[in-house]
């Protein structure tokens, strides 16, 4: 009986099979994307912001109509091929006010993710890197800051001030950011005793670049989504302010101030409600599910 | 315990205490007037008036007097509704919001551990697919849309429930359900996730292993592990409610707190604003501070001096 009629005889093992790469080698960030290109929703939200930033840029541009002209002889139109999404109240172009609303919903949404950027990340690097003393005092001050609601600032910020685009991206520049900063403050905390860091202050790199240049990049996953995250909420928050009028104001258009005006005739004239509140919840919708599918991507528990 | 308690209770005198002065110097110190109005008063009407409200006296001593009144539980007089205290309009009016709030609270726990928990049983499957769209769309949709939504389809046009207005308990269910709709989304994916992480976990296996029943294992182990982010979330939803109720409030024509919110923006009705503002920021406080003693409770694993073992 030879050895290779033998069943139980092992395998002959090729020499260096241990050390062959049977799947691609992949940076961190090209498998993010692999993984984030394989969530089929995340991908229909990302490809919706996309539509709807392209809409809210060109539509008011090339549109023949405006925003702010009357048209009293068309007023409360349906929707028709000369106005696709009907006229309001004043014969206002909807088309045209809904993406104006997309511009101010969209502004107010990057602005969120700016101030996210600066103030949160700043002030949270500082906390975690510094801790001790200057970590408790940063810290409680965010607490205070936090223990004030964000409409309560608004209207705080009322009274000094007219209620308009401004007032709201000042009230979030105070309170909207405090998330943020924690969530910093808690990578920063955990990466800061890493080799490379202390390679880093040994080779004689100050604070700035250690934060900026070393613990800043490697905590980017949990910063992406929570600003992805934090843009519907403001967009949100600009809606519900116009809303209830201490927002935008007429005759600038905002989703939420078209919702208001259109609130009372929602039964007779039913398209004046629909197209900004259908835009207002796929916005949210789209960042909504983009945003968990980032999170998803970044988590390395759900790697397959 | 006793001394968590008291540190947080100091914490919160004391952001109240910033909350309340910074309203009162940043009313104070812009340019206009609640006493200012479209018709001509003569000097001495104005001085009189000026009189009774206080206003004739300097800043500091003014809010050393309203400081004072304060803590007495003294808001002050209206000074745009005539002879109305700032309490009693408070109080009129909070009965309809707490009751809404309550509502949602309730209903968004439930709603939101049912949700979850389903998903959590059924994961990848029809169950937990069908719970997270719904959830999803929760986030998605806002309370100012939702509401209109639901009076239109349920109240104008089935004719289920009367348009506006807390006349009878059925009145209820639309504010409500258009109040709670985001809390139950985000209370049902918490549930979700920490429960699809609590499930594989060894204790749960132990429970199985030595015959526990289903619904028992759920109960008494999974929910009860699974809740801590939801009670964190507490006191985040609290905020989130009052505020909600605000649209909601205005949507459903319902005599709630939301209102003066609003009007007492548009009015510079110094007292009202103050009113309003410290009474919101006390409940939001005690509404974190709940949560945060809850937190206490819940977690199996914080065990403070003296408490029993095992649940």
């Amino acid at each position: 009986m030879t050895r290779d009629d033998n069943p139980f005889a092992p395998l002959q093992r090729e020499a260096g099979a241990g050390e062959k790469i049977t799947r691609k080698s992949l940076t961190a960030w090209q498998d993010i994307r692999y993984r984030l290109k394989g969530n089929k929703l995340a991908m229909f939200g990302f490809w919706v912001i996309i539509v709807v930033v392209a809409l809210a840029i060109l539509v008011p541009w090339l549109s023949v109509h405006d925003h702010y002209s009357n048209d009293l002889v068309n007023k409360n139109k349906a929707p028709t091929w000369g106005h696709w999404f009907g006229t309001d109240d004043l014969g206002r172009d909807m088309l045209v006010r809904t993406m104006m609303g997309a511009r101010i919903s969209l502004f107010v949404g990057v602005m969120a993710a700016i101030i996210d950027f600066f103030i949160g990340i700043i002030y949270g690097a500082i906390m975690g890197y510094f801790g001790g003393k200057v970590d408790e005092i940063m810290n409680r001050l965010s607490e205070i800051l936090y223990a004030i609601p964000y409409l309560l600032v608004v209207i705080l910020l009322l009274v000094v001030m007219e209620p308009s685009l401004t007032t709201i991206i000042v009230a979030m520049s105070i309170t909207g950011w405090i998330n943020m900063a924690w969530i910093v403050r808690g990578q920063i905390i955990s990466l800061k005793n890493q080799e490379y860091a202390l390679a880093s202050q040994v080779l004689g790199a100050g604070h700035m670049r250690i934060m900026f240049r070393h613990l800043i990049p490697n905590a980017m996953g949990p910063i992406i989504v929570t600003v992805t995250l934090s843009v519907p909420s403001a967009i949100f928050t600009e809606a519900f302010l116009s809303f209830l009028g201490l927002g935008v104001q007429s005759p600038v258009a905002s989703w939420g101030t078209m919702i208001s005006d259109s609130i009372g005739a929602m039964t007779i004239f039913p398209w004046r409600l629909f197209f900004p509140a259908f835009f207002l919840c796929l916005t949210m919708f789209a960042f909504n599910v983009f945003g968990d599918g980032l999170r998803d991507a970044f988590d390395p528990k759900l790697k397959k | 315990m006793v001394a968590f308690v008291l540190r947080k209770v100091s914490f919160m005198v004391v952001t109240l205490f910033l909350l309340a002065s910074l309203t009162f110097v940043l009313m104070n110190v812009i340019p206009g007037s609640p006493l200012q109005s479209e018709k001509a008063t003569s000097e001495q009407v104005k001085k009189n008036l000026e009189a009774y409200y206080g206003l004739d006296k300097p800043m500091f001593e003014r809010y050393i007097n309203y400081m004072d009144n304060l803590i007495h539980g003294d808001l002050g007089v209206s000074m745009k509704k005539k002879y109305q205290t700032v309490e009693r309009m408070i109080s009129s009016s909070f009965g309809y919001s707490l009751r809404l709030g309550l509502a949602s609270i309730v209903t968004s726990v439930i709603g939101g551990c049912v949700l979850g928990i389903l998903a959590a049983l059924y994961h990848r499957r029809f169950l937990d697919h069908f719970s997270m769209t719904l959830a999803v769309i929760g986030l998605a949709v806002p309370s100012l849309i939702l509401g209109p939504l639901l009076q239109y389809i349920f109240a104008v046009k089935l004719g289920w429930f009367s348009v506006a207005g807390l006349k009878r308990p059925l009145d209820y269910i639309l504010p409500t359900i258009a109040l709670s709709a985001s809390s139950i989304a985000v209370i049902a994916r918490l549930i979700r996730s920490t429960m699809v992480e609590v499930l594989n976990g060894d204790f749960i296996k132990t429970a199985k292993a030595k015959g526990l029943a289903g619904h028992m294992i759920v109960w008494r182990h999974a929910l009860r592990n699974s809740m801590l982010p939801v009670v964190t979330y507490l006191g985040f939803m609290i905020a989130n409610v009052i505020t909600g109720s605000v649209v909601v409030e205005q949507i459903f024509a319902i005599p709630g707190l939301g209102k003066f919110f609003v009007s007492s923006i548009v009015d510079r009705d110094y007292p009202l604003i103050m009113g309003t503002t410290i009474f919101y920021a006390v409940i939001l406080l005690i509404g974190r501070f709940v949560a945060d003693i809850a937190y206490v409770l819940v977690d199996p694993r914080i065990r403070l001096k003296g408490g029993k073992a095992g649940a």
